[in-house]
């Protein structure tokens, strides 16, 4: 009896011990739980968080091998183009661990399949890769290889070494294991995925650029053929680009809307292509009826490039309105001021200095004391004072040496920008101009 | 074991250098060539990457005892556990000793969960 006691005493020991370890098992997997839940919780914000993908990388190898204690490990990326797995990040694998891990059709074949169930080493030796790779798997201890495969697509492998704990890998281990190497192959997909973005980008970008180039060419060709009729203003629509350029850019515009007003310059006479060539070339004052075929080319011009899709969406509108003044005493539709598109107001202003510093067949080109006279006197009728402004800026920082791309000297010559007096002359129309002119002459010195 | 006059910060520190007050190696007697490493919240960050470099730096200048020194640092994530196996690692090879203290308890249990305290020697912090 007293032996039963014993026994039965032993039992309830034995009850006591079973319950307090699996009491204590269960505070440790909890305990664990949350330490990895942790690591989990982590590794997604590192991943949403617009990180260098390098560190990504890193950090989430260092939160998977924290999480549960494992001793060394690496990432690779696989590139199917290359059949190969490079690694980009390594942590204790040692030093002759190779950078560069080639697959063949059956290791791809196979890891694709395990999706992103960890694979144990010792028990894959059927595969070529764990073939090959033996030797360095075993110099650097690794027990688990997971392939990082996103939406059916094998985009890289982690290799994982013991536990610090000495402990074989469990079923939680592997499934917290599995849910990190999500993560990772995610942020190799977005990697991948952003690439091709960039790649597309800049293709894009080139052939954008490409485009740009031959519109130009094209719009360049174009003013050509339209001064090509009028043997007297020969070069006169590319001067009138240029000068519309000089001035907008003058005005502190960015590059892309310089360079439409530029185009805006070049194509602001197509409409004379329907002109007859002998009233463009007349050496004399054209009659009434002449001027009102003359007259049309705005109307015209508006026409022909209305229905081209330009870069710049005011082209069209420089050409139709390009004759107006502010007074309202222009042409097709005598618009004042307001009314009148400003680049049609830029590219009149360019128009007209390029007018009277050509030779015409009727009369010789004019002095540039008398440019600047005539410019500044019809400043607020014709043209906009902040206009005439811009462009005796860019002629006096040409004179002074503040602009050394010498474009009023290839377009003017060098004596006419070498006329005696010619900086007073504008810094005083400056002036005269009023407050905003008047700021920027003292800014020049 | 208690730890003496290397559980403070060394005297002589450089404000740029980031790990300069994180890292102090000393003489103790018996030619042991000691590390103290003041882990603080740096060890919990991808730049506590540079602490492994420098303890494998130091262990190839001959140090033998790398001492970890937890009494700033409240919390030990993952990124720093990594870096401890690292050190740990860095430690075997070079046949040194690894000793972590003035842990916490909370950390202390999280070192014995996941294995740490088989490669180290632990002491905890004095309440």
């Amino acid at each position: 009896m007293g032996s039963k006691k014993l026994w039965v005493g032993d039992m309830a020991l034995r009850i006591q011990d079973i319950k307090s370890t699996n009491i204590r098992q269960i505070a440790e997997n909890r305990s664990k739980l949350i330490h990895a839940f942790g690591a989990l919780a982590d590794a997604g914000a590192e991943i949403a968080d617009e990180n260098n993908f390098q560190d990504t990388i890193r950090t989430s190898l260092h939160l998977l091998l924290g999480s549960l204690g494992i001793m060394r490990g690496g990432v690779a990326r696989y590139s199917r183009f290359e059949s190969e797995m490079a690694m980009i990040a390594i942590r204790g694998l040692g030093e002759d661990f190779p950078l560069a891990l080639g697959l063949c059709y059956e290791d791809e074949r196979q890891f694709r399949q395990s999706g992103t169930y960890p694979i144990e080493v010792s028990q894959a030796k059927v595969l070529p890769f764990f073939q090959v790779y033996d030797q360095s798997l075993d110099n650097a201890k690794i027990d688990l290889v997971v392939p990082l495969v996103i939406r059916g697509e094998l985009l890289g492998l982690v290799f994982l070494g013991e536990k610090a704990s000495g402990e074989p890998y469990n079923s939680h281990d592997r499934e917290i294991i599995r849910a990190m190497s999500r993560h990772i192959g995610v942020a190799i997909s977005q990697r991948l995925i952003l690439a091709e973005l960039e790649r597309k980008a800049e293709e894009n970008r080139k052939l954008y650029d490409e485009m740009r180039l031959t519109y130009k060419d094209t719009v360049r060709a174009f003013a050509a053929a339209i001064d090509s009729k009028d043997k007297y203003t020969e070069g006169h629509c590319v001067r009138v680009g240029k000068y519309t350029e000089i001035i907008a850019s003058e005005l502190g515009w960015g590059n892309e809307e310089v360079e439409g007003a530029a185009v805006a310059g070049y194509l602001h006479d197509v409409g004379k292509l329907t002109v007859e060539r002998k009233i463009i070339n007349a050496p004399y004052r054209i009659n009434a009826k002449e001027s009102r075929e003359l007259n049309r080319h705005p109307s015209v011009g508006y026409e022909i490039l209305l229905p081209i899709h330009h870069p710049y969406s005011d082209v069209p509108l420089a050409a139709k309105y390009h004759h107006e003044r502010l007074d309202g005493r222009g042409y097709p539709e005598g618009l004042y001021d307001c009314e009148i598109p400003y680049i049609a107001k830029i590219v009149n202003l360019a128009d007209s200095f390029d007018a009277m510093t050509t030779d015409r067949p009727y009369k010789r080109r004019r002095p540039a004391a008398e440019v600047i006279e005539d410019l500044s006197r019809n400043a607020g009728k014709q043209f906009a004072p902040e206009l005439v402004g811009a462009l005796f800026r860019g002629i006096l920082r040409e004179a002074i040496g503040d602009d050394t791309d010498k474009r009023f000297r290839r377009l003017l010559g060098r004596e006419y920008m070498e006329t005696e007096g010619l900086v007073p002359m504008i810094k005083s129309a400056l002036n005269n101009l009023g407050g905003i002119q008047t700021v920027s002459v003292i800014s020049l010195g | 074991m208690t730890i003496g006059p290397e559980g403070h910060l060394p005297a002589n520190t450089d404000a740029n250098d980031p790990i300069a007050d994180t890292i102090a190696t000393r003489e103790r007697t018996g030619n042991v060539r000691r590390i103290v490493i003041y882990a603080g919240d740096y060890l919990n960050r991808l730049s506590g990457e540079s602490i492994e470099r420098e303890c494998r730096r130091r262990l190839n200048d001959g140090a033998d005892e790398i001492v970890v020194n937890f009494s700033r640092t409240e919390v030990v994530n993952s990124i720093g556990i990594s870096i401890l196996t690292g050190v740990i690692d860095a430690a075997a090879m070079a046949n040194a000793r690894v000793i972590f203290t003035e842990v916490n308890e909370y950390t202390a249990e999280l070192f014995e969960m996941l294995g740490l305290t088989r490669h180290i020697e632990l002491y905890c912090k004095k309440d």
